[in-house]
């Protein structure tokens, strides 16, 4: 147990995080090659007032009229998101793993804020999880591939949240909370959560287009 | 939750005997070309980066107005073609291509309404249009918009209008309008005019009473301007819709060459959105113009200005009550909807506002090709939009009486909708009204 626990702590979390970090470079850095071999007008109608206009109308919750139209929704999305990412970032036990390493330190959630903000996501992910069973519209669209990436997401959150408990198996737990944050990790450049990568330049490529040619909103 | 309504249809065969020459093979080639060859960043980013949310569906007039039937939702139009060919790497059968077709050219508007909804800003209209490229290449196009993309490119108009009938039917509409005014002219192939007006082919084959009606207020107004006597008169594009770029840039070549040639300052275009789309953002940027090369003026914008100019006086604002459809190419794709509706409230007494508006607005169902797609569609285009007719009875449950629409397009698949559902609305043009209030000389 102790081996595994110093492979998944050790070179694991450096293939993790390189991955991470040289997926996401390389997807980006893909399809920014890509835009200027084929598409390099795009370049010439990316505006950044109208880029920034609408990427700060659409991580303004209420802002649009979608959102408007499905409150719900709206209200679990961006909780989910902000929870998401704020989460393993501040989270004391997480802050206290870098200063150990790396000498770095930084502001900590208090851990019932945290302990909280996990439970928030785990239901976030049933509701995004029932969401795609039974809405129809989104059915149709499922893949089992939606699901492996809700599961991807959901691991970290509901093994970190056993392991803090610590009310069964806190060692097993605890390896595998580590083994599933390093999976999500390298998911993010590539899957669908790439969106975490590409959405800013979507958005604002269609705010752009939007904006400054024909003189329209996007929201 | 019942089985997705049934829409009747008829036979089409530019699918059938499309799909009849096809084998897996040669669509396979096809697909793999125009996806390697002609697409690039934003087709790989967008397939990349839908979370499969189906948050676009409520945007769609079809899917709201098809019991929410989820075949219908633009993503779902995405999965049931783009995202197949995709999977099976170019790999699918004639049949599956002959629905693709079906779904991209009869089943959505390219009105980008659902780009306003999507999260992300996934402009799916541009993913249809793939569609509709790969179905072109292929040669498996509905036949009646094919039949136009033909005419545009033997007469470079969408209507066959032949070379003598078009200064023919100019003439004889300024003969027609000088009865009414004794010294109006349509002046042709005037060198050096202020202003070049444009029409899409559909005015001189059957609506000439609408370039009679351009031709006063030009006069009235004391515009120079001219219209030329040879093919790049027609602003319209169909071929833009059917995937056909080559032919599109054939006929936005013609028209800005020919503005060029008579050395106007810019080019007014009659009441139409998609020719305007054409004009203004596609066929520009496949000649290679980031933005016109000429000044672009849609109709709303020109009688917004020559309004506020003073040089048209309404005589008598219009007493019935009306209501102001948002074309999506000149609103969503132009942003004219705050002049359309100074023009409208200058004309008329009264504007009843439809819910929703502006770039909010539904769909009329017809354009973006789909009407153009003929006969075979017409159940499906008219009762796939039920929620425009519902819109609409709202805005006359307000006390509306007419109906303005300046666009051709959305007024042919309004007149279907008022017809269908028995809205009892009179469907005009802007400047069908103002003719009829405006000052005209004696």
């Amino acid at each position: 147990m102790h081996n595994l626990y110093v492979f998944v702590t050790g070179p694991l979390a450096w293939a993790a995080f390189i991955l991470f970090v040289g997926g996401s470079l390389y997807r980006l850095i893909a399809m920014l090659i890509l835009a200027v071999r084929k598409e390099r007008f795009i370049f010439s109608y990316m505006s950044w007032k109208y880029g920034i206009r609408s990427i700060l109308r659409w991580i303004t919750p209420f802002a649009t009229e979608n959102m408007r139209r499905h409150p719900i929704l709206t209200i679990v999305t961006f909780a989910f998101h902000i929870c998401l990412i704020m989460t393993p970032i501040f989270l004391l036990s997480h802050v206290i793993l870098w200063d150990e390493s790396w000498d770095l330190s930084w502001w900590a959630l208090p851990d019932g804020v945290a302990d909280a903000m996990t439970m928030i996501v785990i239901a976030c992910c049933i509701f995004f999880l029932a969401r795609r069973l039974v809405s129809r519209e989104v059915q149709f669209v499922t893949s089992p591939s939606d699901y492996v990436i809700l599961a991807i997401v959901a691991a970290p959150f509901v093994t970190g949240f056993f392991a803090y408990h610590q009310w069964f198996g806190y060692k097993s737990f605890m390896i595998l909370h580590i083994l599933a944050g390093e999976i999500m990790l390298v998911a993010i450049p590539f899957t669908r959560l790439s969106h975490m990568i590409y959405s800013p330049f979507t958005r604002a490529y269609m705010g752009s287009e939007f904006g400054a040619v024909r003189h329209a909103r996007d929201w | 939750m019942g089985e997705p309504a049934k829409i009747k249809k008829m036979e089409d065969n530019g699918l059938e005997v499309g799909a009849e020459r096809l084998t897996e093979d040669r669509i396979e080639k096809v697909i793999n070309s125009v996806i390697k060859g002609e697409t690039g960043a934003r087709l790989k980013t967008y397939v990349d980066t839908c979370v499969h949310c189906g948050l676009c569906s409520e945007a769609c007039h079809y899917y709201l107005s098809n019991d929410n039937d989820p075949h219908f939702s633009p993503v779902g139009k995405v999965k049931q073609t783009i995202w197949e060919m995709l999977k099976n790497k170019g790999r699918v059968s004639p049949e599956f291509m002959k629905k693709a077709s079906e779904i991209a050219s009869t089943e959505c508007n390219l009105c980008r309404r659902c780009a306003m909804y999507c999260p992300f800003g996934i402009d799916v209209a541009y993913l249809i249009l793939v569609v509709r490229r790969i179905c072109h290449m292929l040669g498996i196009t509905p036949l009646y918009i094919q039949d136009t993309a033909h005419s545009h490119s033997v007469t470079m108009n969408q209507m066959w209008v032949k070379a003598d009938e078009w200064p023919d039917t100019l003439q004889w509409q300024e003969e027609e309008a000088q009865a009414e005014i004794p010294t109006l002219r349509i002046p042709l192939e005037k060198e050096g005019a202020d202003i070049m007006y444009s029409v899409i082919g559909p005015e001189p084959k059957f609506q000439a009473q609408l370039i009679y009606q351009a031709a006063v207020i030009m006069n009235t107004a004391g515009i120079d301007w001219t219209m030329p006597a040879t093919s790049g008169w027609d602003n319209s594009d169909m071929a833009m819709y059917t995937g056909d770029n080559e032919i599109m840039g054939r006929v936005k070549r013609a028209h800005f060459e020919t503005a060029a040639r008579l050395k106007v300052k810019k080019i007014v275009m009659g009441e139409c959105g998609h020719a305007f789309r054409s004009v203004y953002d596609v066929g520009n940027r496949w000649l290679g113009w980031r933005m016109p090369p000429f000044e672009i003026v849609h109709a709303i914008e020109f009688l917004h200005d020559i309004l506020k100019e003073g040089r048209i006086k309404i005589s008598r604002k219009f007493e019935t009550p009306v209501t102001l459809h948002d074309p999506c190419n000149v609103v969503r794709g132009g942003g004219l909807h705050e002049m359309s509706r100074y023009v409208v409230n200058e004309m008329c007494e009264k504007l009843i506002e439809m819910h929703p508006n502006r770039e909010h607005n539904y769909c009329c169902c017809a354009g973006g090709g789909v009407i153009n797609c003929g006969p075979p569609y017409k159940n499906k285009r008219v009762e796939s939009n039920r929620v425009k007719a519902e819109q609409l009875f709202a805005a006359k449950a307000k006390g509306a009486k007419v109906l303005i629409a300046p666009c051709h397009n959305c007024h042919s698949g309004l007149e279907d909708i008022n017809h269908h559902y028995g809205l009892g609305l009179e469907i005009k043009f802007l400047m069908d009204v103002l003719y009829e209030v405006m000052d005209k000389p004696e």
